[in-house]
């Protein structure tokens, strides 16, 4: 697969305070993305996530470094036309109506008046919300705000597709919903570059994975090769036994209303576990065997530097 | 095409702001008040109500220019409606000279209604329409969009309370700036003489969009003093702007 975004040693700084003094934001972001791919970019609040999406986009200039957008210098129109854009909490100018927020947006892309009535409808569609095409936006919650940057993002059929914490302020229900979208968009050929701390749904759907502390990429590759198959601890809910047997095998976690919870790290453990409950006629209720997750490997980072 | 639909938009946004029609509110009763002002007046109550009623249109325009043109170009980046759209294939000047364009023609089109109520209230007196008002007031217009540069320029690098600040007082120094031709000539001929020549010729000098004076009580001038006064005009607002889109184009939205 080609890669379609290249960003190369990304330097930014700001002045803070009232006696102005640098803070430097990034401190030589590398990345690459590939075409139809999720890349889920990750990192604790201010690492630096939102500061390099603003470069990539052209919304703020880098001090040092090279960004590339389909081999196009990022801040050229062509470069601009393939890119779909959704801010973190994203607001809108409230005084238009949703289906005239999507007209203005599609003037900005110059798409034809044909294609805009075609486009409109079915945008509203997608993101769920046909029945409030003629509703003010500052009648919007949170969620359809979400939704309607969605759309507007959407609405030049970019191939690039940048989510800035797409997720964020949503109830399940919603979440659900914009991943399957994000997921569908993958399905139709398009690249999604998706910002979030929320880890378990970047965990769900990326395909690729980086993450950012304090200004510097500290791992990157596919989700997969990041987080290992290997078997990290067992749980094991048992009851009918007396908790002070299993002292020298497992972690007693918790034990309420007659349910104990052991965590054991050793396999061999688990078949003494299953033995001291055989021979004191108590009962298992559950074996759960725990990966490693995506959490465990980001706390892991976080706490490393 | 892009400027347009940015253009479209602020006219759109700024029609359905409601400072707007206090603006307009407080306009037409400063114009029927040109007529109260009048039926206290000895002498050619017709002047008095084209003076005040010219003067009314002058200061309502650049006061709408002002709080709108300051609070624009702000409260797309504070409200972060600027990242979605600089983030489309747009050029960040389109943006600007949009957002310019949409608030001249609101401006004109809120001129136009106010004319329209003073060109009225000179009617009911005069019995005829006095079309050599309209240059006056052709004027007052290119005043008005020269402050809206002025008011964008600031915006763009500056919160709307300050940059109202900022614009207010060139609107003042632009009509006072006139009276320093005096003194500056009676200055005794060295350094300071020189400093202040050269402070005196950048100083804006709004009072060459004035032609109240000369309209109202018929005085006979020079076609070449209007033509300077447009050039004028055109030339300020093309540097401000200019001016305006570079500062703009280096700008970090964060």
């Amino acid at each position: 697969m080609a890669v379609i975004l290249r960003v190369e040693n990304l330097h930014k700084s700001f002045k803070v305070g009232f006696i102005p003094k640098k803070k430097k934001i990034l401190k030589g972001i590398s990345l690459e993305v590939k075409e139809g791919e999720i890349f889920g970019y990750l990192g604790p609040n201010g690492a630096g996530k939102t500061t390099t999406l603003k470069c990539i986009l052209g919304l703020i200039f880098p001090e040092k470094g090279n960004i590339k957008i389909f081999n196009q210098p990022h801040l050229s129109l062509k470069a601009k036309e393939k890119v779909g854009y959704l801010p973190e909490n994203p607001y809108f100018y409230d005084y238009l109506t949703a289906t005239e927020f999507l007209q203005f947006y599609c003037q900005l892309s110059l798409l034809k008046k044909k294609e805009k009535e075609e486009k409109i409808p079915q945008l509203l569609r997608l993101v769920g919300l046909e029945e409030s095409a003629d509703l003010q936006l500052r009648k919007f919650s949170r969620g359809m705000l979400q939704r309607i940057g969605l759309a507007q993002a959407l609405i030049h059929d970019p191939s690039l597709i940048f989510l800035d914490e797409p997720l964020g302020g949503l109830d399940p229900l919603g979440r659900k919903e914009i991943r399957d979208i994000i997921v569908r968009l993958k399905e139709e050929g398009k690249t999604v570059f998706l910002c979030s701390h929320i880890l378990q749904d970047i965990e769900m759907i990326c395909d690729q994975v980086a993450i950012i502390v304090n200004g510097q990429i500290v791992n990157q590759g596919s989700l997969q090769d990041l987080i290992s198959e290997k078997i990290l601890f067992t749980e094991i809910t048992l009851s009918g036994i007396n908790s002070d047997n299993l002292k020298n095998i497992g972690e007693v976690i918790s034990s309420t209303g007659g349910k104990t919870l052991v965590k054991v790290v050793n396999e061999d453990n688990i078949e003494k576990v299953i033995d001291i409950v055989h021979r004191q006629k108590g009962k298992i209720h559950s074996l759960i065997p725990r990966t490693a997750t995506l959490e465990d490997l980001f706390v892991d980072m976080v706490k490393q530097r | 095409m892009k400027i347009k639909a940015i253009a479209a938009n602020t006219f759109r946004e700024a029609i359905r702001d409601r400072i707007l029609y206090l603006l307009l509110f407080f306009a037409a009763a400063s114009l029927i008040f040109s007529r109260l002002l009048a039926l206290l007046t000895v002498g050619d109550r017709v002047k008095i109500i084209k003076d005040v009623g010219l003067a009314s249109l002058s200061l309502f325009g650049a006061l709408m220019a002002i709080l709108m043109g300051t609070g624009l170009v702000y409260k797309e980046i504070d409200k972060k409606t600027i990242y979605t759209l600089l983030s489309k294939p747009i050029h960040r000047y389109q943006f600007l000279l949009g957002k310019y364009l949409g608030l001249v023609l609101t401006l004109l089109v809120m001129l136009s209604l106010m004319s329209l109520i003073f060109l009225a209230i000179v009617f009911a007196h005069t019995l005829r329409v006095e079309w050599p008002l309209l240059v006056a007031i052709f004027y007052i217009f290119i005043e008005i969009c020269l402050i809206t540069a002025v008011a964008i320029f600031f915006s763009c690098f500056s919160t709307p309370i300050l940059s109202s600040i900022f614009s207010l007082s060139f609107y003042l120094i632009g009509h006072l700036s006139w009276g320093l031709e005096a003194p500056i000539s009676k200055m005794k001929p060295g350094l300071v003489k020189i400093l202040a020549q050269i402070v005196y010729t950048f100083l804006p000098d709004l009072e060459n969009f004035n032609f109240k004076t000369e309209i109202v009580h018929h005085l006979p001038l020079p076609s070449k003093v209007f033509l300077f006064s447009a050039a004028y005009g055109i030339f300020y607002i093309i540097f401000l702007l200019a001016l305006a889109v570079l500062v703009f184009r280096k700008r970090d939205f964060i």
